[in-house]
């Protein structure tokens, strides 16, 4: 009985890698079998391999250094005006018709389309870079804080009204906790953003950073650098996600969507 | 009259006066010139059908919204805002899913509270509960924790909107039970909103029958507590909902309302 719990479990830990280990793996046979070029593909070895060689003269940490610091600042100030405005214009309505029209418009520009102009103000500068991830995080943080606030259940507020509750109180006990769930979604879209928003910007214009390590080895047809690239930028992605959904799952224990199974 | 216990609460039930209050939404007259004098520590309840205004009549005395027009007192004080000795019990019982059972109870109240909390939800029977979240809790047991909330601030006033609705006929009952006795314990004025004439005659010491924004029966319920379902209680009962389903039957010109009102005024 226990056994059969303890293999039904590790089956239930090994089913979801099962998919990418016969992909890896037929990858491998594609390549060896030369049903691939290496031209066109480099096998997962050889990747494996230019890792090895990357991590151990130190070029491939100082590459992910510089974009994940891109990234982290760009986050935090995209999001941290998204949040900040999201609560102002939920909050106050007087706010919100004064702001949300201009924010909407402004929305309705694709951030990457502001490439040639951000050149244009910041060189090739990491400032650049930020602002661009900056616009790309704000939009789906601002959206989703403001639609949490919104959304919260009025008798809530009422509730915490007619029991004594101030301002201060409210906000903390009922409004953000109740916003919260919504305010998560933004974040984990705002992290997809993040990412593709310093792809695109670090394969135009840079001098560091993991999409310049992957142009410049185009340049030198070194394919398999350029593959590592790709799956840098999948794990990063990947590993932002799992922290949001770590971090939703503790805050938001008390939700019918979160609990512990 | 509440009776006292060996551990009576210092904090004795307030005395609720209404004068000329009305109350439109849009077009529509919900309260009109209606005035009430509720006797410190009584057990009044509201009845009366849908849009009878007694849901309305209920938020303006907690201070929810204000009225048109008329002045609510209460203890002889003009209500201008929300009063801590005013707690309101909602329809659904309005438990902040993200807090668990024993931080709901002490909601709005400092850390010291805890331990007030802990024991009033003892009181309420669901000690053993403190520590889950509301999502786990039955309809009857998330009304005892709204209860317990209510209590915990040691209202002089516990206005109760239709609290049990939504609840099966013998946690019904159950609550019935609670609330009478948490209400001769601590003795505080209790103004219960139903449309259930049973649940009313059960626990109240007077009856009002609310009908286009206006008492048309104010009824005194002399039965001994705690109440048994008699003969008694039936005659109660029938001649409560005789007036309710009369005026279904015979839907009144609004002068032959004005003029029972008159008769009652």
């Amino acid at each position: 009985m226990s056994a059969g719990r303890t293999g039904n479990r590790l089956t239930r830990g090994a089913l979801p890698w099962l998919l990418p280990a016969a992909a890896l793996l037929g990858w491998q046979l594609a390549v060896s079998l030369q049903w691939l070029s290496t031209a066109i593909l480099p096998s997962p070895l050889e990747v494996g391999q230019a890792t090895w060689e990357l991590a151990r003269s130190g070029e491939l940490w100082q590459h992910i250094l510089a974009s994940s610091r891109r990234a982290a600042l760009g986050f935090v100030i995209g999001a941290g005006i998204g949040f900040a405005l999201g609560l102002l214009n939920g909050l106050s309505r007087r706010a919100e018709t004064l702001l949300d029209t201009s924010v909407q418009m402004i929305r309705n520009v694709p951030h990457l389309a502001m490439i040639p102009l951000v050149i244009i103000w910041f060189g090739i500068d990491d400032a650049g870079k930020v602002f661009l991830v900056v616009l790309g995080v704000f939009f789906p943080v601002y959206v989703n804080t403001l639609h949490g606030i919104k959304s919260v259940d009025p008798g809530l507020i009422e509730m915490g009204r007619s029991y004594g509750l101030g301002k201060v109180r409210l906000f903390l006990d009922v409004i953000f906790p109740g916003a919260l769930p919504s305010i998560f979604v933004g974040v984990r879209y705002a992290l997809g953003f993040m990412w593709l928003t310093l792809i695109v910007s670090e394969t135009i214009a840079t001098t560091n950073g993991i999409g310049y390590m992957a142009m410049n080895a185009r340049e030198f047809m070194r394919l398999d650098v350029v593959v590592l690239g790709i799956l840098i930028y999948a794990v990063l992605g990947k590993l932002a996600d799992t922290i949001a959904r770590l971090l939703e799952r503790r805050t938001l224990a008390w939700h019918p969507g979160y609990h512990p199974s | 009259m509440p009776a006292q216990h060996s551990a009576p609460h210092p904090r004795a039930g307030a005395a609720l006066s209404l004068r000329g209050i009305g109350k439109r939404y849009g077009g529509l007259s919900v309260l009109h010139e209606l005035a009430l004098d509720i006797a410190p520590g009584s057990f009044v309840a509201v009845i009366g059908r849908s849009g009878c205004g007694k849901s309305t009549l209920l938020r303006l005395i907690a201070g929810l919204e204000r009225p048109d027009h008329g002045e609510i007192r209460i203890d002889g004080v003009p209500q201008r805002q929300l009063s801590g000795d005013v707690r309101v019990m909602f329809q659904d019982s309005r438990l902040l899913p993200w807090r668990r059972v024993i931080d709901n109870v002490r909601l709005g109240l400092p850390a010291s509270a805890a331990a007030h909390a802990a024991e009033v939800l003892a009181q309420v029977g669901l000690a053993q509960r403190a520590r889950d979240w509301p999502r786990v809790l039955s309809g009857g047991q998330k009304q005892r924790v709204a209860l317990a909330r209510a209590l915990v601030h040691d209202p002089r006033l516990l206005l109760l909107d239709e609290p049990l609705g939504a609840l099966d006929a013998l946690t019904r009952i159950e609550m019935h039970r609670l609330i009478e006795r948490l209400w001769l314990e601590r003795g505080f004025t209790a103004v219960l909103v139903t449309h259930d004439v049973a649940e009313a005659v059960a626990l109240a010491d007077r009856v009002i029958l609310l009908e286009n924004g206006a008492p048309a029966m104010d009824l005194a319920i002399d039965l001994p507590r705690p109440r048994r379902r008699d003969a008694a209680f039936a005659r109660l009962e029938q001649r409560i909902l005789a007036r309710l389903l009369g005026t279904e039957a015979a839907a009144p010109e609004p002068a032959q309302a004005d003029a029972k009102v008159r008769k009652l005024a």
